[in-house]
């Protein structure tokens, strides 16, 4: 009996374990990867995906967005989130899979600078949602004006990641067009730095041509008003940049492109190559330029990516990416933080492994902002507020080597700066290196960290030079107040020791602190 | 009461200075010499340091100066209250009486009480008393046990019956009266926990001697009473410190003065004194290299400094135990000796070294 049931496995019966992990699947388990690891993270992740498609939606339309948040709160741990928008809107066809299939997106196969760009947040909120409350997502949906709105109830079938639709039916909408979402899910709200509230706060911040209407689970309506009707530029798309490709991208690239040659491969299908340098590539690579790319075998593929490593190419157009810009984003700081001073800056356009950024800085210094604690520092990327992993972050390195001391704020060693001051951090690019899918951090490039300290050092010195001028000149007016203070308690001490009347000795002091007030004040002019 | 009034002329002199300024109307200053050691000169002769000649002038009417201007003024007033009450205050007494927010602002005259001793020197060197001739005394530290009878304050007080603890020193030792001293020379250690230890041997008993300790820095009433000992009865005085930079430096205050207050270097300074050890030698012949510690950067600079000092940079023997304490990389404390059983200290080091006069000069 024991000895029968110890049989082998054959290879065959295990091959009978071995199935398709589907991505929804994977994201069950694992849904920490994608920054779904609490509940206080969960609604923020929530709130944040389906804004940043909202505000790219309406980038892509060219319309100043109109952005609606609201949070209800259920129970203690259960919330019902809404966003909607007065974007493009989405065709009827595609709602289901845009909400609920994983890894669906029309972001991820084009070098373009957007929020998004995996097609996972949205759809990762509704599989949260239907994970932790057993519901399903309301979307509605209307694309223009003549046309009726759409209504879809659905969720996620987790063993094939394709939507299951619920509701499908036709309803009237009062706007023209534009998305909304509505979904409830297991979560907890909290204020603070890491919250829903300091999240939308500096959405608001980057992108000032937003109207932002956030109703909190407090049932409080906050307006976050425009600070421009400047449309934010609309960022170009484009090809990929021989030094930002790997082998694997190059061998894809080669058996899809519908050009003929490799010459025409290389002039079409990638920026900045023109036909003398194709040539060049293609002697280097000892290949014929006439070769079909489809054709080529791995070991070619090889050749011609080290060739193109190798030949020099000029860095890649820039027009592919959307700075805030430096008034723009001053504009920003003005209406969300009360200071005494702003100074922004947009750095030129940089590259680091193929790919073009650009690197934005603001400082908003005194007012309102705490005086004796650590400057706070806010980061961006591609116009998205960054709340966790600060200290894994590229952008809080290169703040902490930056030398403060000389622009006027203290620090100790390459600590966080200490002062009035708040830091923004904006990075631009068409692929923003994160150091995990959940998109926190920046990684560390040499490249975009040098580009962030050169961009910090700008702000730093118009901040240092406002803080000489103002700051200083009002801590000396102080100090020379303090001698008519000094003056009684020196006349009395004297007056003690001497046995002189303390009353002529004030009057005589007070006529020459008159005298010397002149001189008081060039002095300390000429040592500041 | 003659000795009273003569300081408290002083006190109005130097107020009169400043109001001859504030009856012409101009920009009041007090000169008072620096007191860094880029005024600090090793008189050769003297063997100890002295106060050069270099002035510096504080002006009331100045950003960088007004505070501490009055705050010169108000220890002075101060220090004439104490003598007018005839009451003496100690140091931190002084800081709580100077110390108060000046009205309308939150600007306090003092906050600590390092700015209130600062100006008590430079008071000091004003008036050319000393702070206890000006009623202001320093906590007592230290303690001592000999075969000597004193007396102080109408006390007969004998040093070789106070059990375990000894005497503890004064802050102000010049009004001490000896009425017997019945010892060959006297030993002065950094530790206090190695006094104890040869007190309770009965150290001084079996080899007629004085034992003194202070805890860390040697204070200006320890270093009074030792000069005292020294000129008063002839007695040679051995120092026994740990192996570092410190100790050294200990050594050297005892020996040639501080360079804080070399402008009292006549009534502290005891060029006499030998360094007994621990030296470089002891290391070797005690075998104490398992015992080291490893200097730190702090340590490595400072050793870099006394041997930059005008009084040890002739000093070869003492040029020689900075550099092989650097080469060793280390340093140790006294008490690694106990590593050679707990009463090797006294009953084979010290003897020995006093033995073979294996001192250090």
């Amino acid at each position: 009996m024991v000895n029968n049931q110890e049989k082998k496995i054959t290879a065959e019966e295990l091959s009978k374990k071995h199935r398709e992990i589907s991505v929804a699947e994977f994201f069950t388990k694992n849904r920490h990867l994608l920054g779904f690891d609490n509940p206080i993270r969960a609604l923020l992740m929530t709130v944040k995906e389906a804004v940043d498609n909202s505000l790219d939606a309406c980038n892509e339309i060219h319309i100043l967005p109109e952005i609606y948040v609201e949070i209800q709160e259920l129970s203690e741990t259960r919330y019902k989130v809404i966003i909607e928008d007065n974007g493009p809107g989405i065709v009827k066809a595609n709602i289901p899979k845009v909400f609920g299939k994983l890894l669906y997106g029309s972001k991820f196969h084009r070098l373009r600078q957007s929020r998004g760009s995996q097609g996972i947040g949205i759809s990762a909120s509704v599989l949260y949602s239907q994970l932790t409350t057993g519901k399903s997502t309301k979307i509605l949906s209307k694309i223009s004006k003549g046309k009726q709105a759409h209504q879809y109830e659905l969720n996620i079938d987790t063993k094939t990641n394709s939507p299951n639709v619920i509701k499908d039916e036709n309803a009237d909408w009062d706007k023209d067009h534009g998305t909304r979402i509505e979904l409830e899910l297991e979560g907890k709200y909290q204020k603070g730095k890491q919250s829903v509230d300091e999240y939308i706060k500096q959405v608001a911040i980057v992108n000032p041509d937003a109207h932002i209407t956030y109703i909190t689970p407090e049932k409080e309506r906050q307006d976050f008003l425009r600070g421009t009707n400047e449309l934010a530029k609309e960022p170009k798309e484009i090809k990929p940049h021989p030094y930002g490709i790997e082998l694997g991208n190059l061998i894809q690239m080669l058996s899809i492109t519908t050009t003929r040659t490799l010459q025409s491969f290389l002039t079409q299908d990638f920026s900045r190559i023109g036909p003398g340098t194709a040539k060049d590539i293609c002697a280097k690579a000892k290949l014929s330029a006439n070769t079909k790319p489809k054709n080529m075998d791995r070991q070619e593929a090889e050749q011609l990516f080290k060739a193109m490593q190798e030949t020099k190419v000029m860095a890649p157009p820039t027009d592919c990416l959307s700075p805030i810009g430096a008034d723009i984003l001053e504009r920003g700081l003005q209406k969300e933080v009360n200071a005494d001073f702003y100074v922004t800056t947009t750095r030129p356009t940089s590259v680091y492994r193929g790919f073009p950024f650009v690197v934005e800085a603001g400082i908003a210094y005194g007012g309102d902002i705490e005086k004796e604690s650590q400057v706070r520092l806010m980061r961006f990327a591609n116009k998205v507020p960054l709340l966790y992993q600060q200290g894994a972050c590229a952008i809080t390195k290169s703040l902490g080597e930056t030398k403060w001391k000389s622009y006027g704020l203290n620090q100790s060693g390459s600590n966080m700066p200490t002062g009035p001051a708040i830091v923004v951090l904006h990075l631009a690019s068409v692929w923003v290196p994160f150091t995990s899918e959940a998109k926190d951090a920046v990684a560390h490039y040499d490249a975009i960290i040098k580009e962030i300290k050169l961009a910090l050092q700008e702000c730093g010195r118009k901040l240092n030079t406002y803080i000489r001028k103002h700051i200083r000149a009002a801590e000396q007016r102080q100090k020379i107040d303090l001698f008519g203070k000094y003056i009684p308690e020196l006349a009395a001490s004297l007056s003690h020791l001497t046995n002189k009347k303390e009353e002529v000795i004030l009057k005589k002091l007070e006529k020459t602190l008159k005298k010397e007030l002149p001189t008081l004040e060039s002095e300390n002019g000429e040592k500041k | 009461m003659a000795k009273k009034n003569k300081q408290e002329s002083k006190l109005k002199e130097l107020g009169l200075k400043v109001l001859k300024d504030v009856e012409k109307i101009r920009n009041p200053n007090i000169t008072i010499p620096v007191r860094a050691l880029s005024n600090v000169i090793f008189n050769k002769k003297s063997k100890t340091l002295e106060l050069g000649n270099k002035k510096s002038k504080r002006f009331f009417f100045n950003v960088a100066h007004a505070k501490k201007f009055l705050q010169t003024i108000e220890v002075a007033s101060v220090s004439k209250n104490l003598l007018n009450e005839e009451k003496h205050a100690s140091l931190r007494d002084v800081f709580y009486m100077m110390k108060r927010t000046i009205p309308g602002t939150s600007v306090n005259i003092v906050d600590e009480q390092s700015e209130s001793d600062n100006v008590i020197e430079d008071l000091e060197l004003l008036t050319g008393d000393s702070r206890e001739q000006l009623n202001i005394n320093a906590n007592k530290n230290g303690s001592i046990v000999g075969k000597v009878t004193i007396e102080d304050a109408g006390d007969t007080i004998r040093w070789d019956k106070l059990g375990s603890g000894g005497w503890s020193i004064p802050s102000n030792v010049e009004d001490i009266k000896f009425k017997s001293v019945n010892a060959k020379y006297i030993l002065y250690m950094e530790k206090a926990a190695v006094w104890e230890r040869l007190n309770e041997d009965r150290f001084w008993e079996k080899h007629k001697c004085i034992l003194i300790s202070s805890q860390g820095q040697t204070t200006r009433g320890i270093r009074r009473l030792l000069q005292r000992l020294y000129e008063e009865y002839k007695l040679p005085i051995y120092v026994l410190t740990d192996y570092d930079a410190y100790g050294f430096y200990i050594y050297s205050v005892i020996k040639y003065g501080s360079i804080n207050l070399a402008h009292a270097s006549e009534r502290l300074a005891i060029p006499g004194v030998k360094f007994l050890g621990i030296s470089s030698n002891d290391i070797e012949k005690y075998d104490l290299k398992k015992h080291f510690i490893k200097l730190k950067d702090h340590d490595i600079s400072r050793l870099k400094q006394l041997a930059e000092y005008s009084w040890f940079k002739d000093n070869k023997q003492w040029q020689k135990e900075f550099k092989t304490m650097r080469q060793y990389g280390s340093k140790a404390e006294i008490q690694a000796l106990s590593s050679r059983g707990i009463t090797f200290i006294s009953e084979k080091y010290l003897p020995e070294k006093i033995k073979n006069k294996d001192f250090i000069d």
